[in-house]
């Protein structure tokens, strides 16, 4: 049976390896090469790298350290932030990148997804998705609308729609993130990726809000996902990625150990 | 010296990479002026739409130096879509592909999966085979794949896994063999499947 995967996320800044807090304030935690290799050894079963040198400031894409993770690590990788063009992709991939994300310029122009897919495949087109509940008088969550620039930007469309026509474009992956719950480590927007789940037929994977070890598991018992991304749990050595795993096998959620 | 097919797939590098730092000589193979004797084996790499990938192949000449090598017992491990072309026909643009092996590459239909396969599922082994030495059986690869291969000959499947249905995740007949799963992402067994396959016959 397919496993359910645990990936680390990194953010990476100049070339380093980082972690934002709701995407302000960087600290750096290390080489994004070598923490990579450090999280395969541990048992990460993919890896996304989230380069926010270029989404944040529209600079070209860096691929040296790209060309570094290839070298080192022999799992998936993503890399997500700032590519806004078929070229991007080309470049990435050429660089050694498994998998690469489009967040803000799919929303922008939706047909990159297609343009993409048609070229290298859908299985490298990753979405990114930043999502935001929407509440009504009662303090209830009556939907999500897509954030782009770093969440920075509201965007007016609805969650699932978008993650429907991305997948209908191209998209073979969605790595949604919950902008209100990222870096304050009290849970996945379980909700949220549930509905996604459900309603979109290409993998989920979620992002934004683990601190302890019981909301992987929730995300994957009762939000269906298909894989859990992981980062201040394990940056900052709270856990590793094997204790993360030992755990959820005790509860019988199929992983992969090593 | 290991020849690798190039044809523009996505993953040769990732490949390449990891058979170079298994410590083998390689070389890239990009038309068939491109061999020399000392190859003593092939690999197929490759990622994306099978039509796509054919028609570089036949463009190119690289279908026909597949084939007469393949017949002259060069042995030839072809990888996700590469295996995949080792079969007569693929319903992905509903394509020829090299016929090295019987058999079609039909597309997952199951309504309770979601499309792509993507991620470690485990491969069981059917047939005790040298790809698989030192490597338990049930061990996790990383699948990323739509299409699956559908031997003809029961005897060509070496491994199974499961994704909705059981399907042929290895397979092989003599010299011709391929895996769906992506070896050289697929962690130390991974790895270990190449070295296998390289070292194989050779002293």
């Amino acid at each position: 049976m397919l496993r359910k995967r645990i990936v680390p996320a990194i953010d990476v800044l100049n070339d380093q390896a980082v972690k934002y807090i709701q995407f302000r304030n960087p600290t750096i935690i290390g080489d994004p090469a070598e923490l990579g290799k450090k999280y395969t050894e541990d048992g990460a079963d993919e890896l996304i790298y989230l380069d926010t040198t270029a989404s944040l400031k529209n600079q070209d894409l860096k691929l040296d350290w790209i060309q570094r993770v290839a070298e080192q690590v022999n799992i998936p990788f993503s890399v997500i932030g700032g590519v806004r063009t078929v070229e991007d992709f080309k470049n990435l991939l050429r660089a050694g990148a498994d998998k690469v994300g489009v967040n803000s310029a799919a929303v922008m122009r939706p047909e990159l997804l297609k343009e993409a897919a048609d070229i290298y495949g859908k299985q490298c087109v990753v979405l990114g998705l930043d999502a935001m509940p929407i509440y009504n008088d009662y303090e209830e969550i009556i939907r999500w609308e897509v954030y782009t620039h770093s969440g920075h930007e509201k965007t007016g469309l609805d969650v699932v729609e978008w993650a429907q026509q991305a997948a209908d474009l191209g998209a073979g992956e969605i790595i949604c993130t919950s902008i209100h719950k990222d870096g304050m480590k009290n849970g996945y927007d379980v909700a949220l990726i549930k509905l996604l789940s459900e309603k979109v037929n290409i993998p989920i994977i979620a992002s934004g809000g683990a601190g302890k070890i019981e909301h992987i598991e929730e995300v994957f018992t009762e939000g269906k996902a298909d894989a859990a991304l992981v980062a201040s749990m394990i940056h900052y050595g709270d856990y590793t990625i094997g204790e993360i795993k030992s755990y959820l096998h005790a509860k019988n959620v199929n992983v992969r150990l090593t | 010296m290991i020849g690798i097919i190039d044809y523009g797939a996505g993953n040769l590098h990732s490949v390449l990479k990891a058979i170079k730092q298994l410590g083998y000589d390689t070389k890239l193979i990009t038309t068939a002026s491109d061999h020399t004797d000392d190859i003593t084996k092939l690999i197929l790499p490759g990622v994306g739409n099978a039509k796509v990938a054919m028609d570089v192949l036949n463009s190119t000449g690289l279908s026909d130096y597949l084939k007469a090598r393949v017949s002259e017992g060069t042995p030839l491990l072809g990888i996700c879509l590469g295996m995949q072309l080792l079969l007569e026909t693929s319903e992905e643009g509903n394509v020829p592909c090299l016929g090295l092996l019987r058999g079609t590459v039909p597309e997952f239909t199951d309504e309770s999966e979601k499309i792509p396969h993507m991620g470690w599922n485990q491969v069981k082994d059917v047939q005790n085979h040298f790809l698989f030495n030192n490597i338990p059986d049930e061990t996790d690869f990383y699948f990323v794949h739509s299409y699956f291969a559908k031997p003809e000959n029961v005897e060509d499947i070496l491994g199974e896994t499961n994704y909705g249905l059981n399907f042929a995740s290895v397979i092989g007949n003599s010299q011709v063999m391929g895996v769906q799963f992506h070896p050289e992402k697929s962690g130390k067994y991974g790895i270990q499947l190449l070295d296998n396959y390289c070292k194989q016959g050779d002293k």
